[in-house]
């Protein structure tokens, strides 16, 4: 046993290792995804990791390794499971032989999703158990607990840590990392495997049979846990309970859950003790409904009431404000503060030197009055530059523009998505585009990696997780066989043939594809690439703002005219767009 | 009952908030203490404003509430006042005195804040100003900032210094633990507390 300081996801995968798991499939998705960098890179791996081209085909590759009797783990973020939906619905009826965990990565406010959706309601929709830690230490112990649950089972059990869990850090204690020798092998047994009506109307009997053993092995298993001390008590779920330990008195009774579904009974006699009782969790009030089914005459202060959030996520100071407006004192009075009011913001903004900043430049300039549906990635940024009208969720951009385009819209539909988006769900949105007459032009952001979530490579990267080399894929020929005439590559640095590019594709009817390539600048940075920096001549520039409304963050403004800082990453961009010419290559002026 | 040290460290994403965090970490692990700890990752990390907790002997969760912690240390002049509300009224600042403007500034056509401003808006905190640039070019590498502010709060942190140092020398990438670790001791030599 060591004590480690580890990132939440750390503590995940070394529990993963500890476990040991055999196969490892995931999609990158914040908060989620550095399990299976970590599993990849680390120096005693033996199970088999890969980066997936989606959450389902994920799913699908994870479920049939516990097909084959091998422990197994699919990664991804909470939106991730509505695209592995349909296996998880019916995997819990063919159930699994080795050990399978979903983690499905929550994101209460928000911090880096499209919604705030528990993943909470999937473990009950799909009739399996759920895993929800509420400390690092516990993520880690209930991960390694549930491969052997699920074992035990026959079942897959979801594991939903937060953000909060994901990107926080703690003393962890682990064990050691066992090496993984088996060898998957399945047994063909159709009754469990194909499930057509005949053979699945019985596994959903079976699948239903199996809920109160579910139960009692879930209450034993020490993940719901509570004290008595007085007629009150507060009942926590997830990081919710570590904020409410913070502060609780010690006259009021606690119970933590960690674990679904919820004993009925065990809830009950501890519920009926009770006088008062509060429920503190994020998101849906998935304990709070448990407790009123049984709660009687017992007073249950929560969402339903009013008392707490549906929305966001909580804190050590909110969970005292709800106590505090259900008549309880809590154990640490927090002042209010306001933060300084005013202050310039700081959002998050795409690097000096990226790809798509120019493309959207362009884009808008030669597209003025078009409408713009985008996709999820970095260059949902471009929202910034005017340059994003929709974003809904993975692949939508390709199906929004053509549904835009049937809709009757007669403005000129131009819809971005970037390399790892559109191999992830937008060809059958480019397809669909092309086989029912779409007149959309289409623009692949090619950087040539996942860059959002931390430079995953994907099949257009020409590598895998595990440092493998993989077969070189063609987007162009990709979008050439979906039907689409008209594919163009260019370089977004080169912005007379961009403009060129794209007024081409904007004069031809039907689906049209840009592909603009150019690595990310990170990568192209880690990688070595040095282009040199660009300065403005103070004498030339006239200060008309060109530059500056680029948006670029190497470009400031001092005295009324432009100034590049030494974040310039050399891509030339801004010296083509400044109708002075007044921006040139360090030293050639 | 809180009874942690509870430390938040603001600045901008690429400024290595992210290591200055694990050090702390590292080195309660090497006293055997607890400790907890937030971060801000994915969308945040583009060039935005960042945060991390860090919470000494911390035992729950991992959030400083604001108006509760002991101690800020800040990689810019901006991020430092934005996350200031956080201190408790008796908590101290330890802040870099470089400005990074947001590009919003000019993309919006808002005021530029300058470096005078803001420092007048901290007046009221216990606040020490540390030229991190200059100290880290001192130590070898500028890239060393992150350290030499850690340095520079270290005498405010219940940690011992032999710790901190250990915990630097393990974290940093191996070519550059003897700049780091002269980083630490250049901050050290010139933070509040010396």
């Amino acid at each position: 046993m060591d004590q480690r300081y580890l990132l939440g996801n750390e503590a995940i995968a070394l529990a993963c290792l500890e476990s040991p798991v055999g196969f490892v499939s995931g999609y990158p998705g914040t908060p989620s995804s550095e399990v299976i960098e970590i599993l990849a890179a680390h120096p005693d791996r033996s199970a088999y990791v890969e980066w997936s081209v989606n959450e389902k085909v994920a799913f699908e590759n994870a479920l049939a390794a516990a097909w084959c009797g091998v422990r197994s783990l699919v990664t991804m973020k909470h939106v991730g499971l509505n695209v592995a939906a349909d296996p998880l619905m019916t995997s819990a009826y063919t159930g699994v032989t080795g050990g399978f965990v979903i983690m499905s990565a929550d994101d209460p406010f928000a911090h880096s999703s499209q919604n705030e959706q528990d993943s909470r309601m999937y473990a009950k929709f799909a009739k399996i158990p759920c895993f929800d830690p509420s400390t690092l230490q516990e993520a880690h112990d209930m991960v390694r607990d549930a491969f052997a649950l699920s074992e035990e089972l026959g079942l897959p059990v979801l594991f939903r840590p937060t953000t909060r869990i994901c990107h926080s850090k703690s003393n962890v204690t682990v064990g050691p990392v066992l090496p993984y020798s088996g060898k998957g092998e399945f047994h063909k047994d159709p009754r469990q495997y194909v499930v057509i009506p005949a053979h699945t109307r019985i596994l959903h009997r079976k699948l239903n049979e199996k809920q109160p053993v579910v139960r009692k092995r879930i209450s034993e298993s020490g993940y719901n846990q509570y004290h008595f001390r007085g007629k009150r008590a507060i009942i926590a779920s997830g990081i919710a309970a570590a904020y409410v330990q913070e502060i609780i008195p010690p006259d009021v009774s606690f119970m933590k859950i960690g674990a679904y579904p919820i004993d009925e009974e065990w809830l009950a006699g501890f519920v009926r003790k009770h006088q008062e009782v509060i429920v503190v969790e994020e998101l849906f009030p998935v304990v709070e409904e448990a407790v009123r089914e049984v709660a009687g005459t017992v007073t249950i202060f929560g969402k339903k009431s009013g008392h707490a959030p549906y929305e966001g996520e909580l804190s050590p100071e909110s969970v005292a404000r709800i106590m505090e407006s259900c008549g309880f004192s809590p154990a640490v009075h927090y002042t209010s503060v306001q933060p300084v009011p005013d202050l310039p913001p700081r959002p998050p903004i795409l690097c000096a030197g990226c790809m798509h900043r120019p493309v959207f430049y362009a884009i808008k300039k030669i597209f003025r009055d078009g409408i713009y549906p985008s996709d999820i990635g970095c260059y949902t940024l471009g929202l910034q530059l005017g340059a994003v009208d929709t974003t809904i969720c993975m692949g939508a951009s390709i199906t929004v523009g053509s549904g835009f385009s049937h809709a009757g819209e007669e403005r000129d539909i131009v819809a971005t998505i970037g390399d790892s988006t559109f191999l992830h769900t937008g060809i059958p949105g480019l397809l669909n585009a092309v086989y029912n007459g779409a007149n959309m032009t289409l623009v692949i952001l090619d950087n040539r990696t996942t860059a959002m979530t931390g430079h995953q490579p994907n099949p257009n990267t020409g590598c895998t997780v595990c440092g493998g080399l993989s077969p070189q894929i063609s987007l162009e020929a990709l979008c050439r066989a979906c039907g689409v005439p008209h594919v163009e590559t260019v370089d977004p640095y080169d912005m007379v043939m961009l403009t060129a590019t794209l007024k081409t594709a904007k004069s031809l009817p039907g689906v049209k594809v840009v592909v603009a390539k150019q690595p990310c600048v990170i990568t192209a940075r880690r990688a070595g690439v040095r282009r040199g920096t660009y300065r403005v001549d103070p004498d030339i520039c006239t200060g008309c703002g060109t530059c500056i409304k680029f948006g670029c963050p190497a470009i400031e403004q001092q005295d009324e005219k432009a100034w590049i800082s030494d974040l310039c990453s050399g891509c030339a961009v801004c010296a083509q767009i400044c109708p002075a010419g007044a921006i040139g290559r360090e030293g050639s002026r | 009952m809180r009874d942690s040290y509870d430390i938040m460290i603001v600045g901008i994403g690429g400024q290595g908030t992210i290591l200055a965090s694990n050090i702390i970490g590292e080195a309660c692990i090497l006293e055997g203490r607890t400790v907890r700890g937030a971060e801000t990752h994915g969308m945040a990390q583009r060039g935005g404003s960042v945060e991390s907790h860090v919470r000494i002997d911390g035992k729950f969760g991992p959030l400083i509430a604001p108006g509760s912690a002991d101690l800020l240390i800040g990689f810019d002049l901006l991020e430092g006042l934005r996350y200031s509300h956080f201190l408790r009224p008796d908590g101290k600042i330890v802040l870099s005195e470089r400005l990074v403007i947001p590009t919003s500034v000019y993309v919006q056509g808002l005021a530029i804040p300058t470096p005078e401003d803001l420092i007048k808006k901290l007046s009221r905190l216990n606040l020490t100003l540390i030229r991190a640039e200059e100290v880290a070019k001192e130590a070898g590498s500028i890239l060393a900032s992150n350290v030499v502010m850690l340095g520079a709060a270290s005498h405010q942190i219940p940690l011992d210094e032999s710790s901190l140092v250990h915990a630097v020398q393990r974290l940093v990438p191996k070519k550059t633990i003897e700049i780091n670790t002269r980083a630490f001791t250049l901050g050290r030599n010139v933070g509040p507390g010396c």
